[in-house]
């Protein structure tokens, strides 16, 4: 005889301010088998867990609903309770009265009486409940970071320190990502290399870690703990423990017109190349789509020209199948260009360009040397606008938010600027200036106050050619909305920082979402900004949202911890809500019929069939079997069986069907 | 090539099409008028002025009064269907931009259209199928051009689309807002090359044409200057209201400014019929206040 416990949750007024609880509590205690019933404030505080606890002693229940928000909230925190108070903590429901009643309806009878039927479908399907046990399974304690940007980077070492092992994969030639590029870095203008190559060394020497570069994720199977991920290792064309990394074929290659993606688009590279000097590893590729032997089948200089004969033309990709415990995703951002801009001329202005060129061009390392020259005539600029918030914070663009990181370099480009070209003027359009950081707002003050860089609070409307300048036109809104046009030699765009590109590709391989920008999405905005909801896969950097290298760094040490608290477990629990095929004595075995439909249907691989053999070792029955490890408990198995053999425990046929009739059925 | 250009494009070669002149090509822009109907001659194609018509309500009709401003519209495009017309071009881009504007918000609020078509007590379904002149031109005459054209239009020019043209983006979908490009491709094809012209669809001053020649002044003679510092030898134009700012007005304009601009501004009709060789009077050019001494 069923005896359940229903127990209403006020969430403060988030339920009680548009459903009547009290009311709720007598109608549902009046119903057959509920023995007890009741309403509290804040059930998921510490007095409404011992609520639960004590009410499961005394009334010796043998079903708890309770009756509060989402239970992907608090599922976890009451099925707790339960076991603390000594129910199977499978035997407890959420009835979601938060998300699914108050919160969508307004204050009247009809939410109430949805609140009541809301309880009445779980305390139907509880009485149907059954006691289970947590599965067990192993931890692979390998983890995989994917994108050696800075993210990927301090993640790969914090992981790799802890003493686990460490795969990094990253799809272009060398690791170091876009902070490679950065000239200077704000707010103390050290230089970006020499903090970033140590670090990447670093990476390439850790005992505790394997890099794959010029590598891709092909795809991931599994679950948290036993990923099983296949990488295609792209191919270099060369033999890498050959190769000493002399360079000579990089000199020697005669197709040297390719835009250098490193220098974007600023310079030119040979089609064998080591994307910039300090690259790790320090070793050249085939870029096979310029080569002039892929094109045309005839040139190999860099084949004849290297002395440790690595070059290899016929070098296939090759697929590498991992067992990976752990996933931090560290695949970064990038940024729109110029030519996303209409009234910045579609990119047709060479002098018009976007953040990241200008940090090659301030660069030491850059095509400039690091002498500030602008692309159409090398001409050093002596009025030169930066215009912030280009794209970001324009709905009419697509992107309403704010990309970060622009106000913040668009001040350090100005700043280095002035460094650089002492007699130029700098000018910065801005909408508002966003500095929140430490010594960041001081950092803007002195681009500003010493630097002398002419901040205009409005909007650029245009920027035109004419006789050789670039004519800017834009509105001072200090200056009560006066027009204001400046004729300048070079005009930098601080464009958005967007997601980069194949992310939507990668999020799907994941099984992780992703929000309408493309940026990955983490598990809960505050509480969880580095899990994603699927468990086992961890955020670190802009691949979620622009961020500064502080902020990278920091959530990609926080993406380590977390990876290492889940190696420091030597088994993992796994909820027990699987598919099951019916088993019965011999000889019936299974009312299965071995048709294998439910086979094909399984997105996550998990059902195969079994033989059943008599003594004499011949098969006399087939029936399908699931992978408790494997099946996540989707149900499609349950749906497409034809003779009704699989179940799902937590949500049995009998279970769903009592919730629906509970609906159907007046009370 | 960007996808607006990618429309099919009816080959057939007699084609029956609803014009709706408007004010303007009936009175200030005759030459206009004149151009458009010498090219549908010369391309077989047979344009009828939709029976009946009335002012498309230009700017004032909706500063005073939405249902009036949307009401005039209708009235057009539901004799346009009555009389059978299922596509019609409107070479002024004022009455371009009520008519489609009037058609969008129309079928998004069906509530709306069934009072306005109590208002203008005919059936109104808003089915016709609105051109610019442009469009006009890319469907029915660019596929036609071929060895038809005498002389290859060799000349400098800044094609200006000013604002009615491509705005609201949204609602005409047609052409990019900034930087438009149609009629630049129209003008290279004939042979013509289209200067760099930032001043595209900057205003010209628009209605204050009657109440305030001062703006307009102000406003035309920029982008009369930056043409002729771009070396075009001629502005095209596709708004009846543009060019009587530009053509018009021009001795207040060169007053305003102390100049002495002479660059000639044609429509681009005008400059299709000189390549195919038509004579300048039959395309207007005779009208102009400022002489067009190009050929």
């Amino acid at each position: 005889m069923a005896r359940i416990g229903v127990f209403v949750c006020h969430c403060g007024e988030n339920i009680s301010a548009t459903v009547d609880c009290g009311k709720v509590k007598d109608a549902i205690g009046d119903l057959k088998h509920v023995a007890f019933s009741t309403e509290y404030k804040y059930m998921c505080s510490d007095p409404g867990q011992t609520l639960i606890k004590d009410a499961i002693k005394e009334h010796n229940l043998t079903g708890v609903v309770v009756s509060a928000c989402s239970p992907r909230m608090h599922e976890p925190t009451f099925r707790k309770a339960c076991a603390e108070g000594g129910l199977n903590p499978y035997l407890c429901e959420m009835a979601n009265l938060r998300e699914h009643c108050s919160w969508v309806h307004d204050k009247n009878e009809l939410t109430t009486e949805k609140a009541i039927d809301i309880v009445r479908t779980q305390v139907e399907k509880v009485k149907l409940n059954s006691s289970l046990q947590p599965i067990r399974v192993p931890v692979t304690k390998t983890s995989l970071v994917i994108g050696g940007g800075i993210a990927g980077i301090q993640s790969a070492l914090d992981i790799a320190n802890t003493g686990h092992k460490v795969v990094m994969v990253e799809r272009s030639p060398s690791i170091g990502g876009h902070m490679s590029q950065l000239s200077e870095t704000f707010p103390t203008l050290d230089c970006s290399q020499c903090i970033l190559t140590p670090r990447m060394v670093e990476v390439a020497q850790h005992p505790n870690i394997t890099l794959y570069t010029y590598a891709e994720v092909e795809s991931v199977e599994g679950f948290i703990g036993n990923f099983k991920v296949k990488i295609r290792k792209k191919a270099k064309s060369l033999d890498e423990k050959a190769c000493t990394g002399c360079g000579l074929c990089t000199t020697k290659c005669p197709q040297k017109k390719i835009p250098n993606e490193f220098e974007q688009g600023m310079g030119m590279r040979p089609a064998i190349y080591v994307p910039f000097p300090q690259a790790v590893p320090n070793r050249p590729v085939i870029d096979r789509e310029h080569c002039t032997y892929y094109i045309k089948g005839k040139c190999k200089i860099c084949e004849i020209v290297c002395p440790t004969k690595a070059i290899r033309f016929d070098q296939p990709d090759e697929i590498l199948e991992l067992e990976i415990g752990a996933i931090v995703v560290a695949t970064g951002f990038d940024i729109k260009h110029a030519d996303f801009f209409p009234e910045y001329g579609y990119g047709k202005y060479k002098d018009v360009i976007d953040g990241l060129q200008f940090e090659r061009l301030a660069s030491a390392s850059g095509p400039t040397a690091g002498v500030i020259k602008r692309p159409s005539d090398g001409e050093i600029p002596k009025n030169i606008v930066f215009i912030a918030c280009a794209g970001s914070r324009d709905p009419a663009k697509g992107i309403a938010y704010c990309s970060k990181i622009c106000c913040m370099y668009t001040a350090k480009h100005a700043m280095l600027y002035k460094h650089k070209v002492h007699e130029g003027k700098a000018h910065v359009f801005y909408m508002d200036i966003r500095s929140g950081g430490k010594n960041y707002d001081e950092f803007v003050r002195r681009a500003i106050e010493e630097d002398y860089v002419n901040y205009i609070r409005g909007r650029v409307s245009t920027v035109y050619e004419r006789d050789g300048k670039l004519i800017v036109k834009g509105v001072d809104t200090l200056l009560g909305a006066q027009p204001v046009e400046i004729v300048a030699d070079m005009v930098v765009l601080a464009t958005a920082g967007v997601a980069n590109s194949g992310a939507e590709d990668l999020a799907q391989k994941l099984h992780v979402s992703y929000d309408s920008h493309k940026f990955f999405a983490e598990a809960h905005p505050k509480l969880k900004p580095v899990e994603t909801n699927t468990a086992g896969i961890f955020l670190a950097g802009a691949c979620q949202n622009p961020k500064d290298i502080p902020d990278a760094v920091s959530q990609a040490s926080g993406a380590a911890v977390k990876v290492a608290a889940l190696f420091s477990q030597s088994e993992l629990t796994r909820e027990p809500l699987v598919a099951v095929v019916n088993r019965m004595a011999p000889p019936l075995y299974s009312t299965c019929v071995a048709c294998g439909m439910c086979k094909p249907v399984c997105p996550y691989q998990a059902i195969e069939l079994e033989e059943f053999k008599n003594r004499e070792g011949k098969v006399v029955k087939k029936a399908a079997k699931i992978n408790e490890g494997l099946c996540q408990g989707c149900g499609t198995c349950v749906a497409i069986c034809r003779s009704k053999s699989i179940d799902l425990y937590g949500y049995s046929n009998d279970q769903v069907y009592a919730e629906v009739v509970a609906l159907l059925n007046e009370y | 090539m960007p996808e607006y250009l990618k429309k099919p494009v009816n080959k057939s070669s007699y084609m029956k099409i609803g014009i709706y002149p408007g004010c303007s090509l009936t009175g200030s822009s005759r030459d206009y008028n004149e151009s458009v109907f010498a090219l549908a001659e010369a391309f077989n194609i047979e344009l009828v002025q939709i029976p009946d018509w009335n002012c498309c309500g230009a700017t004032a009709a909706h500063n005073l009064n939405k249902d009036l401003s949307l009401a005039l519209p209708a009235r057009i495009l539901a004799l346009a269907e009555k009389h059978g017309l299922d596509e019609i071009v409107v070479p002024c881009a004022a009455c371009y931009s009520r008519l489609v504007v009037t058609q969008n918000e129309l079928k998004k609020d069906p509530e709306l259209k069934n009072r306005i078509s109590e208002v203008i007590e005919m059936d109104y379904r808003g089915t016709s199928r609105i051109s610019n002149v442009i469009e006009w031109i890319d469907k029915y005459i660019i596929p036609e051009l071929d060895g038809k054209i005498v002389n290859q239009f060799n000349h400098k020019v800044a094609c200006y689309y000013g604002c009615l043209l491509v705005r609201p983006n949204k609602v005409l979908n047609y052409d990019r807002a900034e930087d438009p490009q149609t009629m630049d491709i129209v003008m290279s094809k004939l042979g013509a090359s289209p200067v760099d012209y930032p001043y595209k669809t900057e205003c010209c001053g628009a209605g204050f044409s009657v109440s305030r020649t001062d703006i307009v002044s102000k406003l035309s003679g920029k982008i009369i200057e930056d043409a002729e510092h771009r070396g075009a030898e001629a502005i095209v134009v596709a708004c009846p209201m543009c060019h009587s700012n530009l053509d018009m007005r021009r001795s207040d304009i060169n007053k305003y400014w102390k100049t002495e601009y002479k660059i000639p501004v044609i429509f681009v009709t005008q400059a299709i019929g000189l390549a195919i060789g038509l004579p300048a009077k039959k395309v207007g050019l005779k009208r102009h206040f400022v002489e067009v001494k190009i050929s």
